[in-house]
């Protein structure tokens, strides 16, 4: 034992090395290498260090897990990668749960503790499981995104509450152990996974997607209390902190409270209020060739990409167009809203894939002040948080969202495909602006046939 | 109960804290897959609860020793597919 426990030790001096090296782009790679040793060290002390264990048994486990995460891993399009990293928080929070229950059936004496941590562990590794499959169906869009409400639903998931707190009391403190109990236990935390997932809307799954990853992390603290495992509680602990961190940035970013985004069901109904309003915007409409001309007389361009820019795919052909900029002697900078993608740091990956290097990649606190002195804001796919109501006006739904300020250049040129609304369902006063000009198409169509418009001119 | 336990627990969230929130944005994708990567560390809980003679309890062992090493192979696999993309000028 004293062997595993060892490697535990060095395993976790690893895992904090490795997210160490995070901090910056260049280390990174070397950081995750140095993580993925850790877990190999940490794997390889625990099969020699148990005799009592089925070897075959891990094996056969280990291989299929392998080639299936392997599989998961190369093929994945980095579009995708949100619903990914949602199915393997399942996986991981499935896997502590499935370990606590084997721990609970092995039988013989569980003390209070143990069996008070083993439904810990077990009711939120198991919501871990079914809520991220939820959220894979929502962003893979196996279910609709749209939030899924029903009458009482809140009411369902305070009794659901009620009653598994009841059960785990019951559980533990019953002998002998009545085992109905555990399976009640693991019925309503399935459950519950699903009815406090389904009601949240698409734009919301980053502040999901964070907080499913930091459940996994508690699940896997809450087995390493069941088992007595250092290793389990130091690395379920880091990924618990980590997870709640990126939590709290996708709230800050979209001015929400979590208690909103979990209960809010936002996304749901809003084509009432946008149509009611009636506030038609004036808008300036013009082709490619008129905002080539534009481009050609501006010093320093700042690209806000918005989500549509990736389903557009269109993240190559915006590279071409600064690229060429670039040569003309112009300055490009991007502007990388927090919940500018899907999940968060999901844009920043998305631009790095069509090789954009990472400094001309700002982030909100970074970019806003370049804003004022900027030439042309192209905004590519972004709408609610270029918004500049979210500034002043008090009515708005996304009033005190931080937004990237695009309307304090000397031209937003906005490329839409249509004046649909964006995930909020509000228009964009932005649009109407004086210095707004719009160019509508198909971002990536768009984007190229601008490049030839700037070659011809 | 021993004590020592969860001040480890304690003090490791204060080191998370701490060092997570020095990764910056750029790299929130590739943190959030790799520390998905190090809560497969539920594999070291999945073999040791894969007991010879365990009954049902060795098949949930199996089951949980390939959810976790999905979690392990894939989460480190992708970040580091990730990272290699992030290049300089």
């Amino acid at each position: 034992m004293l062997l595993s426990n060892l490697s535990y030790v060095l395993a976790s001096v690893l895992f904090i090395l490795g997210i160490k090296k995070l901090s910056h782009p260049k280390t990174a790679r070397e950081g995750n290498f140095i993580a993925a040793l850790g877990m190999l060290i940490a794997i390889v002390a625990t099969l020699l260090s148990n005799g009592q264990i089925d070897l075959k048994l891990i094996f056969i486990g280990m291989i299929i897990g392998s080639i299936i995460g392997a599989l998961f891993a190369t093929k994945v399009e980095m579009t995708q990668m949100p619903q990914m990293v949602a199915i393997f928080n399942g996986f991981g929070g499935g896997a502590s749960a499935l370990v606590a229950a084997a721990e609970f059936l092995k039988g013989g004496e569980i003390s209070v503790f143990t069996i008070s941590t083993i439904s810990i562990s077990v009711f939120i590794g198991t919501l871990t499981l079914t809520g991220s499959f939820i959220a894979f169906g929502k962003l893979q869009g196996f279910i609709s995104g749209q939030p899924i409400v029903f009458p009482g639903q809140q009411l369902l998931n305070a009794l659901l509450a009620i009653t598994l707190l009841a059960v785990g009391i019951l559980l533990s403190i019953s002998s002998p152990t009545e085992i109905e109990y555990f399976y009640y236990l693991i019925a309503i935390s399935a459950i519950l996974g699903i009815t406090l997932t389904i009601p949240i809307g698409g734009a919301d799954m980053p502040v999901v997607v964070s907080l499913l990853n930091s459940y996994s992390g508690v699940a896997a603290a809450a087995t390493g209390f069941v088992l007595m495992n250092n290793g389990l509680i130091i690395s379920g602990a880091l990924v618990g902190a980590s997870g709640l961190i990126l939590t709290s940035i996708m709230c800050k970013g979209m001015n929400r409270s979590l208690a909103n985004v979990i209960f809010g069901a936002v996304g749901l109904k809003q084509e009432s209020s946008s149509s009611a309003s009636g506030k038609e915007v004036a808008i300036k409409s013009y082709s490619t060739e008129e905002a080539a001309m534009i481009f050609d007389a501006a010093e320093k361009i700042i690209i806000v990409p918005g989500y549509g820019l990736a389903v557009a795919q269109a993240q190559h052909s915006a590279r071409e167009v600064a690229e060429y900029l670039e040569a003309q002697g112009k300055q490009v900078l991007y502007a990388i809203h927090p919940v500018a993608g899907r999940m968060p740091g999901h844009m920043n990956v998305l631009l790095a894939e069509a090789n954009i290097p990472y400094e001309q990649l700002k982030d909100l606190d970074e970019i806003n002040s370049e804003f004022e002195d900027c030439d042309v804001a192209l905004v590519l796919g972004a709408n609610d948080v270029v918004n500049p109501a979210a500034r002043h006006d008090t009515t708005s739904p996304i009033f005190g969202m931080p937004i990237l300020d695009v309307d304090k250049s000397r031209t937003v040129i906005i490329n839409k495909r249509t004046m649909n609304t964006g995930f909020a369902g509000i228009q964009n006063e932005l649009f109407g602006y004086d210095n707004s000009i719009m160019v509508f198409g198909d971002a990536k169509d768009m984007l190229q046939q601008l490049l030839k418009d700037l070659k011809d001119l | 109960m021993d004590i020592n336990i969860l001040t480890v627990f304690i003090l490791a969230i204060f080191v998370g804290v701490e060092i997570i929130t020095k990764v910056p944005p750029t790299l929130h994708t590739p943190l959030m897959s790799g520390s998905n990567a190090i809560s497969g560390i539920a594999v070291v809980g999945a073999i040791i609860s894969t007991e010879l003679n365990g009954g049902v309890g060795s098949y949930l062992g199996l089951l949980a020793v390939i959810f976790a090493t999905v979690n392990v192979v894939g989460g480190f696999m992708v970040t580091d597919r990730m990272l290699k993309m992030f290049k300089r000028k």
